[in-house]
């Protein structure tokens, strides 16, 4: 055979594996999860309450939960990252840019708990302060961490979407007397869209799969969320509290609905995103 | 008395370390002896309220015998029965005694070394300091929504609650709360210690811990005209307790059948009273 194909195949090897994998774990959910399929509870689940109790194995509160809380994570941290990802790639790029990139790239390496102690200690105490109402255990405290936790990510991506303008444009630009500001809405933004909606696919991903922060600092509370002030319960959470109860029972099998869900909703945002990336383009 | 009993301990130990100073070199007179020579590692997992206890006698053990490992995780009680039967540790702790399911399912055999109480607490500075069982199930169902109406101050009452593998909700809410509801609204916390720090760091908190776990940091509640102290569950007079469990599957054998008896023993069960449980023994 011939030596040069050998990489092919390897590569070729390796990502059928990954989506593979992938699709084997959606097959995985599906069949452990067939028994709810087959006694049509699934459909009830998306929109009823969660009371193991009275025989409502719902998990629409977790799914509010956690789109309200994902969404407020990318929402907050989606203009601070813009700025700084802008303070770094385009106003400074060396010197005082090099030394805040620095800095962001360790934040990545900070394990999530830590972002939960500092939420339970700091913000959760600050943000019952500041609305004196409820716990301060809520979406906008897990929110706002999920913010910060998901924030090096996005900011790497968008420095980096932003460095890769041509030059030519931007001198091309300079040359023609605009202003910072004019070059980045005119000039680098149209230019950068398409890989900044990556970024943003991927910290919403990463705030959607979080476990620990929503555990530690949302609440978990079972019921419909009302405001960001309420306790909330994520769907990666009520995986995390239930499957320490036991094995057999419905609980433990609608645990698979809940991963099905989570799985849907990442795969739903990512085509969505993806083909208004496409239209906006076009 | 405990004085005099344990002079005499001392002197006992005294003499045989004099006797077997000269052949030996080394001894420590005791219970853990049996542990001398053991070599491995053992797997504990399950009911928080225990991990104090758990942690202080796997820090005795693994001090006299280094070659000896004690892990100690957390995870509730159901999480303890499920995974001892799993056989995925060696010990499962559990606040509740095993269901007849869980026990023909695993073949569990339970060892209850203390009793231990429930008792709802609150922030210290909370001038609430007692209720009656129906304030406490109105509270919890979430009828109640303001400490005015129990006599404290004009603030939304925060009500914190356990996750369903929870050895000490299922006695909370059987004995305290008679089996009334936990309101949706409640916020979920995965252990005993958690509830503390979560109860601690919130002015106008409710929540409920092993009696084990009370000190400055938290106030326990009055139930009914009756306090939540070691006496009060001794004599059966406050009546929201339970045993404290370990699991194994089937019947104890080596080193978890030696901690177990360990835990059993003077030594044992004198942690168990300092750590705020009663001792059965």
């Amino acid at each position: 055979m011939d030596v040069k194909k050998i990489p092919k195949f390897i590569f070729l090897g390796a990502s059928l594996l990954s989506v593979g994998i992938t699709l084997a774990i959606l097959g995985f959910m599906v069949v452990l999860a067939y028994p709810i399929f087959s006694q049509g509870m699934f459909w009830d689940m998306l929109i009823q309450p969660w009371s193991p109790g009275q025989g409502l194995f719902g998990i629409g509160p977790m799914i509010v939960g956690t789109m309200s809380i994902a969404l407020l994570a990318v929402g907050v941290s989606f203009p601070l990252c813009c700025g700084v990802a802008c303070f770094v790639g385009v106003l400074h790029p060396r010197g005082k840019g090099k030394m805040l990139k620095g800095l962001v790239e360790s934040m990545t390496a900070i394990p999530t708990v830590i972002y939960g102690f500092v939420g339970i200690f700091l913000l959760v105490p600050l943000v019952r302060g500041l609305f004196s109402q409820g716990s301060g255990m809520c979406i906008l405290s897990a929110g706002m961490m999920l913010g910060v936790l998901i924030s090096p990510t996005m900011i790497l991506f968008f420095s980096q979407s932003f460095s890769l303008v041509p030059l030519g444009y931007l001198n091309a630009a300079d040359a023609l007397g605009a202003t910072t500001a004019q070059k980045f809405f005119y000039i680098i933004l149209p230019c950068a869209w398409k890989s900044m909606v990556s970024g943003l696919i991927l910290s919403f991903g990463r705030a959607m799969g979080d476990t620990l922060i929503a555990l530690m600092i949302s609440g978990n509370a079972v019921g419909f969320p009302g405001s960001i002030l309420d306790s909330a319960r994520t769907l990666t959470a009520h995986i995390g509290l239930i499957i320490a109860a036991d094995f057999d029972s419905i609980e433990f099998k609608t645990l698979f609905v809940c991963g099905i869900c989570l799985y849907a909703m990442t795969g739903i945002g990512v085509i969505l995103v993806r083909l208004l990336a496409g239209k906006g383009r076009g | 008395m405990k004085i005099s009993k344990l002079k005499k301990k001392m002197g006992l130990i005294g003499t045989l370390v004099l006797l077997l100073a000269g052949v030996t070199g080394f001894c420590m007179a005791g219970e853990l002896d049996v542990f001398a020579g053991e070599k491995g590692v053992l797997r504990i997992s399950g009911g928080t309220a225990h991990i104090p206890v758990m942690k202080a006698v796997a820090q005795k053990i693994m001090t006299f015998n280094p070659e000896i490992q004690i892990t100690i995780a957390g995870g509730g009680s159901g999480a303890g029965i499920k995974q001892v039967g799993e056989g995925l540790v060696d010990i499962g702790n559990s606040g509740r005694s095993a269901t007849e399911t869980e026990v023909t399912k695993y073949g569990l055999k339970m060892y209850k070394w203390a009793i231990d109480g429930v008792a709802a607490v609150t922030h210290p500075k909370n001038p609430v300091k007692a209720l009656s069982t129906r304030q406490l199930q109105d509270i919890f169902s979430g009828k109640i929504l303001s400490w005015k109406e129990v006599g404290g101050e004009d603030k939304s009452i925060n009500v914190y609650t356990r996750d369903t593998a929870s050895g000490t909700r299922s006695v909370f809410w059987e004995k305290a709360l008679k089996e009334s509801d936990i309101t949706s609204k409640a916020n979920v916390v995965v252990s005993n210690g958690a509830m503390k720090t979560a109860v601690n760091n919130d002015p106008y908190s409710i929540g409920y811990v092993s009696v084990g776990f009370i000190d400055e940091g938290v106030s326990p509640l009055t139930l009914d005209g009756i306090a939540p102290t070691m006496d009060a569950v001794k004599s059966g007079q406050y009546q929201v307790a339970r045993g404290l469990f370990s699991n194994t599957k089937g019947e104890a054998t080596g080193l978890a059948k030696k901690l177990i008896d360990y835990l059993l023993g003077p030594d044992g069960q004198a942690m168990a009273v300092e750590k705020g449980f009663i001792p059965v023994n």
